[in-house]
């Protein structure tokens, strides 16, 4: 499988979560699209590595999981909390810090 | 010249300066009206015992040598400019000390019967003693800016008197235009005063060292062109202070304070301050041909208009500023011609006459029941004999009677003068001004004086009425041309001091045109008056009497010039147009913040589009570029 078309994958991936992020209203959905955004950058890493060797790369790609799954758990209790305040996850009625 | 030490210089002006103190701090409390002219009274009264003293004192002296001087502390010291201030009395300043004191003195017994019943009497005698404390500080004071102190004082006294009625708007109007006028002249003062230390380091005219001993030790070692700029500039200060053209207009509005001021300050004294410090800078002024020229021109112009302006008015006060105006002007010309010790004598002897006008007047007005205008009055010889005699014999001096008179004297002098000093057109102008100052005096006089009554009028008593009357009577016959101002020793002698034929023959023809005058007058104004209402009511004649009654359209012109524009600035000034224009900064920073603020809307999907979008954007010009 030719690098192009990995990076290509990888870069639609990263345009799906980049998109979820800014169109969905629903904070869950958004830390989903957060995960996958992630993903397609460690996608775009280890085929990189693939073709120029070495181990930097999968190293860098297995501290991106530990802080993803920090980031959920941190983001989840968030979101929780969140829920609690408003009964609602709706992005757009989070908005107190309005300039 | 070597000065003796006094001590008693010290009293002449702390007296005054006590006097009001204690009035203006104490008056209004104690309300003892008695208390209050006692003190005032005194406090000139023994200054005036002490002037005499003095010059006693100073006239038993050598007569090289003739000055007294007290040195009371060290006012400024920076560097090379040290001035002390020292008080000095030469032959000068004694001939103005003893006009000030003893005519001041005399004003102030007058003021007691012409002020009483007052609200504010206390007030009106502390402001009179502060006048006398500033004139004596400007006669005094031997170095310039001392002189200039007293300066700024008689004109802040002018403004408080000409105002001290002030719940009349229109007095306070002529305290403040007579202020404003002076700061005019005042600035010419002080720029001259910053020539006059460039060019000689000091700022004292007399004593060693001093201004006029530096130049007439070496007449050819400084620049001719800072000492004709120096004097030029000190004449516009004496211009303002001593009510010349072009600043004369504040002289005839300052009749709005009480009588007694414009007897004292408005006619004897304070305006007579540019006349004695050009006096005082004569030897500057000798040796500053231009200058002295144009105080010559300015003397004679201001002289003759403000006659022609006299001729036309009706109000009894307005009459005689606008012939204390003219007869300044004749002063002016002795001074541009040389002759200072003459102009010094014509200032004293108009003292004496002036100050008697103005008090008679005053009688008149207080008998009319302040009724100003001439042509109401009528008829009034009558009922008041010794208003009258103040008028006939201050008039006749006024008009220079021949010989029986102390204005013959002196003005003659001054024609005479002008006449040897080599400029015979300013003779005619001179005789064309003596001419129309018979004619509007006795027009004056005949007008209030004679013809029908038409007011009641009470005569005014007590001592403090007819005591200065009477010795001012006195002092304007021939009696006060004879105290002749010692002044050999201070001023230089002048071009016609030797006299001569020509001499004589002028005398006999100011004489004759001083009764000529008298006579028209009578002829016009006496009886019936057909001849003059005749000449008003023609076409020229209504128009020369409408332009000089308005003072040949001098106030219309600076209201023009000066005072409208002023007043059209200041309201657009009013909005604070550059406060806004600075202000514009902070508002467009005001605004930028509103635009930016309105971006941040707390929507966190906003901001991870615009963090994307920057970050595509930010890419592409990377890759493209």
């Amino acid at each position: 499988m030719p690098l192009e078309h990995l990076l290509l994958f990888s870069f639609v991936l990263f345009s799906l979560g980049c998109a979820g992020v800014v169109l969905r209203k629903n904070l869950l959905v958004m830390l989903m699209s957060v995960e996958l955004m992630l993903n397609a950058v460690n996608l775009a890493f280890v085929g990189v590595a693939r073709m120029i060797g070495g181990h930097d790369a999968h190293i860098m790609v297995m501290m991106i999981y530990v802080v993803a799954a920090v980031e959920v758990a941190i983001g989840m209790a968030i979101v929780v909390n969140m829920f609690r305040q408003k009964d609602t996850i709706d992005v757009n009625s989070f908005d107190a810090m309005r300039g | 010249m070597h000065a003796e030490h006094s001590s008693l210089l010290f009293l002449l002006i702390a007296l005054p300066a006590l006097g009001a103190l204690f009035n203006g701090l104490t008056g209004r409390k104690l309300k003892n009206d008695k208390l209050v002219h006692t003190v005032a009274i005194a406090a000139v009264a023994i200054p005036a015992v002490i002037a005499w003293v003095l010059f006693f004192q100073l006239a038993g002296m050598d007569h090289h040598n003739r000055a007294l001087e007290q040195t009371l502390f060290n006012w400024i010291h920076v560097g090379s400019f040290q001035i002390d201030f020292t008080l000095w009395l030469d032959p000068l300043s004694a001939v103005m000390l003893l006009i000030i004191t003893n005519i001041g003195a005399l004003i102030h017994l007058y003021s007691v019967g012409y002020m009483k019943g007052d609200a504010s009497y206390y007030r009106f005698f502390s402001y009179l003693n502060l006048f006398i404390f500033a004139m004596l500080c400007l006669v005094l004071g031997k170095n310039l800016l001392v002189l200039f102190l007293g300066w700024e004082g008689v004109g802040l006294a002018s403004y408080l008197l000409i105002g001290f009625w002030f719940e009349d708007r229109e007095n306070a109007v002529a305290g403040k235009k007579a202020f404003i006028v002076n700061r005019v002249g005042d600035f010419g003062f002080a720029l001259g005063m910053m020539a006059l230390f460039v060019v000689f380091g000091t700022l004292s005219p007399a004593g060693d060292g001093g201004i006029n001993a530096q130049l007439a030790a070496n007449p050819n070692g400084f620049d001719t062109n800072w000492i004709e700029a120096a004097a030029i500039l000190l004449f516009i200060g004496a211009c303002g202070k001593s009510a010349q053209i072009p600043l004369y207009i504040w002289l005839p509005d300052a009749m709005a304070g009480p009588t007694p001021v414009s007897a004292l300050i408005h006619a004897a004294t304070m305006v007579t301050a540019g006349v004695y410090m050009i006096a005082r800078m004569n030897v500057l002024f000798f040796h500053a041909e231009f200058a002295s020229s144009i105080v010559l021109m300015v003397g004679a112009a201001t002289a003759l208009l403000a006659a022609t302006i006299g001729l036309v008015q009706n109000d009894i006060k307005k009459v005689l500023a606008y012939s204390t105006v003219s007869q300044l002007g004749f002063m002016f010309v002795a001074m541009g011609a040389g002759a200072y010790a003459i102009g010094v004598f014509h200032l004293m002897t108009h003292a004496f006459f002036k100050a008697l006008l103005f008090l008679a007047s005053g009688a008149v007005i207080v008998a009319c029941h302040h009724e100003q205008n001439i042509f109401k009055m009528g008829g009034l010889w009558k009922k008041l004999p010794l208003a009258y005699a103040s008028f006939i014999v201050g008039g006749a001096a006024l008009a220079a009677l021949p010989l029986v008179t102390a204005g013959f004297y002196s003005k003659d002098e001054i024609l005479w003068e002008a006449f040897a000093s080599g400029h015979q057109y300013l003779l005619y102008a001179g005789l064309v001004g003596a001419f129309m100052t018979s004619l509007y005096t006795f027009r004056l006089i005949f007008i209030a004086f004679h013809g029908e009554a038409k007011t009641e009028a009470h005569a005014g008593h007590g001592i403090s009425h007819w005591l200065p009357l009477s010795v001012l009577i006195v002092l304007s016959t021939f009696i006060g041309a004879w105290i002749h101002p010692p002044l050999a020793g201070v001023l230089p002698e002048s071009a016609g001091h030797a006299g001569g034929e020509a001499k004589h023959s002028l005398e006999i023809a100011s004489g004759a045109i001083a009764l000529a005058g008298i006579l028209l007058a009578a002829l016009l104004f006496l009886g019936k008056r057909r001849l003059v209402t005749a000449i008003a009511n023609s076409g020229p004649g209504r128009f020369l009497s409408a332009w000089w009654f308005a003072a040949w359209g001098f106030d219309w012109v600076y209201d023009v010039l000066f005072v409208k524009p002023y007043l059209a600035i200041s309201r657009i000034l009013r909005g604070d147009p550059l406060d806004h224009t600075i202000g514009l900064i902070p508002r467009l920073v005001k605004a930028g913040n509103g635009l930016m603020s309105r971006t941040e809307t707390g929507q966190l999907r906003w901001y991870a589009a615009s963090i994307a979008a920057g970050a595509v954007l930010v890419l592409g010009a990377i890759v493209l570029v």
